[in-house]
């Protein structure tokens, strides 16, 4: 790139070969400006965090006993199995969070805006997505946090542990990038919130993530097992120490159910790149 | 050589609506240009397409000597964009914003806020700028906007409806910091609803209607168009305006027209005041009795509608192409 202008002076050197630098830089100083808007929008944050701590709740008081796991309706057993799926929902309402935003950033014009400046072209959704990891991370940390009180137990090392956590976090950020996607497309911010919220029930619910795909029809279980969603929750649960030697890995065979931790880290890093690229795209037309 | 800002044959089609079809500007280094037309003759196509957020669909764009087309990237460098759709994040404040900005310009982040910092200051915003700019007035937001889009002082600048929804007194002090910016060497092209403001700022003047420049040229060619100056009087008894007509008919320089309902006769005249006073001498003498009298000057109202046959149309929820393609946030957000 050359400096042939009177602005170019007071920029910092752009040489070919610090592109993967400016979107770097130019990422953090958006991811920045959004940590800042949260911060100053303290009851998203607070409503992202109430909403899981609320099926928390709810699943183990009011299901607990009465959902059978391996045979067993010990409301201790369903603790351990419920926690995965739900903090991998949580992980996935990331995605009304950076639609909603996005949508607001257009409808307010800050698209434009940023479209208008000699930025990197997915700087601003990566900003987002980043911001957004942050926000489900600490989500995350008060929800262990609440279920550890109500008696959830991990039964592996630290290390698997964690690595359980960030499994579900990389689901997250795959998902922030559907949201990104569904906030270019839609018109309002309002239609972004919803547009991001619907399609996650069926998805999330057609899983393993609140009770074992046993007892469901053989159709509705082949869906449940090749869901990227299920991959992600019985790899979490794997991590953690929380399979139940009373339910199968596997009903139909499926090849991510053998092997939840690669079929999630396969599904989220496939999620990355069609929803990043197709969202980089739109974004560099957005509102045309 | 072709100016700072050249466009030549810019088409862009919205489904069946020619939004631009076939628009040619050219607006030399250090001047403005006033795009004049009603919502939806195509200045916010326009400006998009020239700032890089729109792919016009067949057309030439050169950008301070950079074609807007094949470097996109280039030409953001050297542009500072304001206004209608340009926007400042409401839950930053008017530092961060700035400084935001500068970074996103690619200055290093102590450059940027020392940049910030001058800015806030020629802005009038130092004692609002660690507040959040959702607490600004619409003034405010507007200065803080168009002192975005100077953060790296650009060469060419783009302001779309600059001033669209501010008060008189904020616009009056807008247009102030818009001839300081433009006395400072600066190339704008300048969009308006405002036949005022278009008159006020503007070197040159293009009129955009339906997608199409149909006059361009400085205000005076413009007003010469619809011809000079006229003298207008408002008789007390109609039965004088015969005996008026006369009268008028001796100074003027073409043929009078008589409004009977209003009492009211216009004849085009040249001569100014000195003239004007002669009328009225000749009238009294005449004993005519006046209620109103007048040297009327030709307003770039007049001018649009012998142009296009129709008046002006500035109210909002006008059926508007900008607004078709997803702008209508931005309007409500500028109000």
């Amino acid at each position: 790139m050359s400096a042939a202008t009177d602005a170019a002076q007071t920029a910092a050197p752009a040489g070919p070969g610090s592109s993967v630098g400016q979107s770097v830089r130019d990422s953090l100083v958006i991811a920045r400006r959004n940590l800042i808007r949260m911060r100053r929008i303290p009851e998203m944050l607070l409503f992202g965090v109430i909403q899981p701590v609320m099926f928390v709740v709810l699943f183990t008081y009011v299901f607990g006993g009465s959902i059978s796991i391996g045979g067993s309706t010990d409301p201790q057993l369903y603790k351990e199995f419920l926690m995965a799926g739900i903090f991998a929902q949580t992980v996935t309402f990331a995605t009304a969070g950076a639609g909603a935003g996005i949508a607001d950033d257009m409808h307010k014009g800050l698209i434009d805006r940023f479209r208008s400046l000699p930025m990197a072209r997915g700087a601003v959704l990566t900003g987002r997505t980043i911001a957004d990891l942050v926000q489900t991370t600490v989500t995350i940390v008060v929800l262990a946090g609440v279920a550890l009180i109500v008696g959830w137990r991990a039964h592996e090392n630290i290390g698997k542990v964690l690595c359980g956590f960030l499994l579900l976090l990389l689901l997250g950020y795959a998902f922030s990038w559907i949201g990104a996607l569904i906030g270019l497309s839609v018109r309002t911010p309002e239609a972004a919130t919803s547009g991001g919220l619907i399609w996650l029930f069926p998805l999330t619910f057609i899983s393993n993530a609140f009770v074992p795909v046993t007892g469901m029809p053989t159709f509705l279980q082949h869906v449940a097992e090749w869901n990227p969603f299920s991959a992600t929750v019985a790899g979490a649960r794997e991590l953690f120490g929380n399979t139940m030697p009373g339910v199968p890995k596997t009903v139909t065979g499926a090849w991510p159910m053998e092997h939840p931790v690669w079929a999630s880290l396969i599904w989220s890093v496939l999620i990355i790149a069609v929803f990043r690229t197709l969202a980089v795209r739109k974004y560099r037309s957005a509102a045309a | 050589m072709p100016g700072a800002i050249y466009a030549e044959g810019l088409v862009k089609a919205f489904g069946d609506v020619r939004a631009l079809d076939g628009v040619d500007l050219d607006v030399p280094e250090g001047t403005v240009l006033g795009l004049l037309g009603p919502n939806g003759a195509g200045k916010t196509t326009a400006v998009r397409c020239l700032t890089t957020l729109l792919r016009p669909d067949s057309g030439k764009a050169v950008v301070a000597g950079i074609d807007v087309l094949k470097h996109p990237n280039e030409v953001r460098r050297s542009i500072g964009l304001s206004g209608q759709f340009a926007a400042v994040d409401e839950y930053l404040t008017g530092r961060e914003n700035l400084q935001m900005v500068g970074q996103l310009y690619q200055m290093r982040a102590k450059a940027a806020k020392a940049r910030a910092v001058e800015l806030l200051e020629q802005f009038h915003l130092s004692d609002a700028a660690d507040r959040p700019a959702k607490t600004y007035s619409g003034g405010m937001r507007r200065r803080l906007d168009l002192a975005a889009a100077l953060v790296v002082s650009p060469p060419v600048m783009f302001m779309d409806e600059p001033t669209t929804g501010l008060d008189p007194r904020n616009r009056q002090q807008l247009w102030e910091v818009i001839k300081q910016l433009v006395s400072g060497g600066t190339t704008l092209l300048l969009t308006t609803q405002y036949l005022e403001e278009a008159d006020h700022l503007a070197h040159d003047i293009a009129v955009v209607d339906r997608g199409h420049v149909i006059a361009r040229g400085t205000s005076d060619q413009l007003k010469a168009r619809t011809g000079g100056e006229r003298v207008e009087v408002v008789v007390h008894e109609r039965e004088h305006m015969a005996t008026a007509a006369e009268v008028l008919a001796g100074f003027g320089k073409g043929s009078t027209t008589l409004e009977q309902h209003t009492r009211k006769l216009t004849v085009p005249v040249t001569g100014g005041a000195k003239l004007l006073a002669e009328v009225i001498r000749e009238l009294d003498i005449r004993g005519i009795e006046i209620d109103d009298i007048g040297l009327r000057r030709p307003t770039l109202d007049d001018v649009f509608l012998s142009l296009t046959g129709h008046a002006a149309e500035t109210e909002a929820g006008e059926d508007d192409l900008e607004a078709d393609t997803g702008h209508q946030s931005e309007k409500e957000a500028a109000k």
